[in-house]
């Protein structure tokens, strides 16, 4: 059998990066968070995962935890997919810190694609991966023309976009990564979370960070920031629903749900998108 | 009378003082290459810097554009009339030179040293633009309505229903039936697509207008019907405008008063049809001549 290779942890620094590369971004997240929806270019840097693979959120987290902190990695809220896995083991393994599944025990929850149903205490942070953070880029393909146009608040050809969309389905058909305006100046991708989660930017008590490590940006909505998702005076924003169905684990009818079929019978049932929490409803309400 | 707030300032629309000129250029001179102490202090022969290499498209253009007139440009190709209207709308940026707008804080600030934002804000209520290629006017993915749209979105309208009710207005009034406000402009024939750049441009009732070359490229009869839209257009909204042609025609049926350019530079300026009749500089002569 082929032995597995030794890897000399303590050769590493205290969580993978550098001082210089943390302090770089640390400085970039200040700057993201003194202009709310601001993308800061920073240099991205080499990590032992793929680029597009959560390298921006990870960086963020690398260069914010500090000895004492506990980590929760989700990925489209769950915390046992593939890529939350690898990346809570890089985290332990390098920094030899706590992590956990409860959203309340972690001071720094790094995320992808979604936000834990239990809102943000004022001591948290929330890292989103960001695949694409320009939310202009649907509508123009030079990055030099979109910097230009955020710099001069030019916003109506992406309004124009959802026009169009209006004119041709009859409603705004961006399901996720819905794109805001974060306190009346910057309009930013919140990352692929679905609607339902947008509210939860607005007016919230938590930091959320935003990281692309793959197109280098790092932006930030700060706690009791205003943000609104675009939406015209008769063609409002609006969440997604369930029609009242609720989670058949643990039964709870007000949060995100995944549409799950049984790929023997093809019948459709719904289950929380958030396990941690499910888990935690599940104990609270005595079902094994 | 409207007043639009912006940073801080109020600007008075609609501030009819006849008097005053709608616009006033002064000295505008757009130089292409990087210019040497040659050409900058020298009057030029041609409009081709023998030193440097640099090409002066438009030097030291002046003149006055009264409310609801109608100015025509004419010249040879290269002779800088695009240049003129282009620097106007801030496609490109001037060398030297000023413009005044009465209706930008009340002609006192000079447009060309105006912020970005600032320029935005001009081209989208002061000014509208229709050009010779409607690729350059019109988004050919959207819809027709939807690029009229664009231009009220960016005057701060965020309700659906008025903007289709307002685009559907401006659109009929162009002769481009309701019922394919909604498709492409691609779609279109090329007399509608620059029916549709005229709807765009005049969407928040700009008190200026640029057309540049918007018959050329038309067969005789779309170019009969444009022409009389045009002038139905001038004579209902009183809107000043700036025709650019090298079609004399095109000059005779809409100008009021006619500027001939050559290399540049504006050889003679006067009433249309003292122009066309009594023709001056050799060249408007040999202008003249060719038509007839």
């Amino acid at each position: 059998m082929q032995k597995q290779p030794s890897f000399a942890m303590e050769e590493y620094n205290f969580a993978f990066l550098d001082e210089g590369s943390k302090r770089e971004i640390r400085r970039s997240v200040l700057k993201g968070i003194a202009i709310p929806g601001y993308q800061v270019p920073f240099a991205s840097r080499e990590l032992p995962i793929g680029r597009g693979w959560g390298t921006g959120g990870l960086q963020l987290t690398l260069s914010l935890l500090g000895k004492e902190d506990c980590l929760k990695v989700i990925d489209q809220g769950h915390d046992d997919s593939v890529n939350a896995v690898s990346i809570r083991k890089l985290v332990e393994t390098s920094s030899s810190i706590e992590t956990t599944e409860d959203t309340a025990e972690a001071s720094v929850i790094q995320t992808r694609h979604r936000i834990p149903e239990e809102k943000l205490r004022d001591d948290q942070i929330l890292v989103l991966q960001v695949p694409e953070p320009e939310p202009l880029r649907r509508v123009e393909a030079r990055e030099t023309e979109t910097e230009r146009l955020h710099g001069e608040k030019e916003y109506s050809s992406i309004w124009v976009r959802l026009y169009e969309d209006i004119v041709r389905y009859g409603e705004i058909t961006i399901g996720a990564d819905y794109p805001c305006i974060v306190h009346g100046r910057y309009i930013f991708n919140p990352s692929p979370i679905p609607r339902y989660d947008v509210p939860k930017l607005h007016q919230a008590d938590g930091l959320y960070l935003f990281g692309a490590g793959r197109e280098k940006k790092i932006y930030a909505v700060p706690p009791y920031t205003d943000v609104e998702p675009l939406q015209f005076e008769d063609y409002q924003f609006e969440e997604e629903e369930f029609n009242g169905e609720s989670c058949r684990l643990c039964g709870s009818d007000n949060v995100f749900l995944d549409e799950i079929y049984d790929s023997h019978t093809g019948t459709k049932f719904y289950q929380c998108s958030d396990t941690g929490y499910c888990h935690k409803m599940q104990k609270q309400g005595g079902v094994t | 009378m409207t007043s639009i707030q912006i940073k801080g300032e109020t600007l008075m629309k609609g501030n009819n003082l006849e008097d005053k000129p709608v616009l006033r250029v002064d000295q505008l001179t757009k130089r292409f290459g990087p210019g040497c102490s040659y050409c900058e202090h020298e009057e030029l022969k041609e409009n081709y810097c023998p030193v440097c290499g640099s090409v002066r498209a438009c030097s030291n253009v002046s003149f006055d554009l009264d409310r609801g007139e109608i100015l025509g440009i004419v010249g040879e190709s290269g002779s800088g009339k695009s240049t003129l209207v282009k620097s106007l709308y801030f496609d490109q940026q001037v060398t030297s030179g000023s413009a005044l707008i009465h209706d930008y804080k009340n002609g006192e600030e000079n447009i060309f040293m105006e912020s970005a934002q600032q320029q935005r804000y001009i081209r989208n209520y002061i000014m509208g633009m229709v050009y010779q290629n409607p690729h350059l006017g019109l988004k050919m993915d959207y819809s027709s309505s939807g690029n009229v749209a664009e231009k009220l979105i960016s005057a701060g309208h965020f309700h659906v229903g008025n903007i289709r009710d307002r685009s559907a207005e401006l659109l009929e009034k162009v002769e481009i039936p309701v019922s394919r406000m909604d498709e492409q402009p691609r779609r279109f024939s090329g007399g509608m697509q620059q029916r549709v750049q005229i709807s765009k441009a005049l969407a928040n009732n700009p008190p200026l207008l640029l057309l540049d070359e918007v018959t050329t490229g038309l067969d005789l009869s779309v170019q009969a019907k444009v022409l009389d839209l045009i002038r139905s257009i001038q004579r209902e909204l009183d809107v000043a405008m700036i025709v650019v042609s090298h079609d004399l025609g095109v000059i005779r049926m809409l100008a009021d008063r006619t500027m001939v350019m050559k290399q540049g530079r504006v050889v003679e300026q006067g009433l249309t049809d003292q122009i066309l009749e009594d023709p001056q500089h050799p060249y408007t002569q040999l202008l003249v001549h060719s038509l007839l």
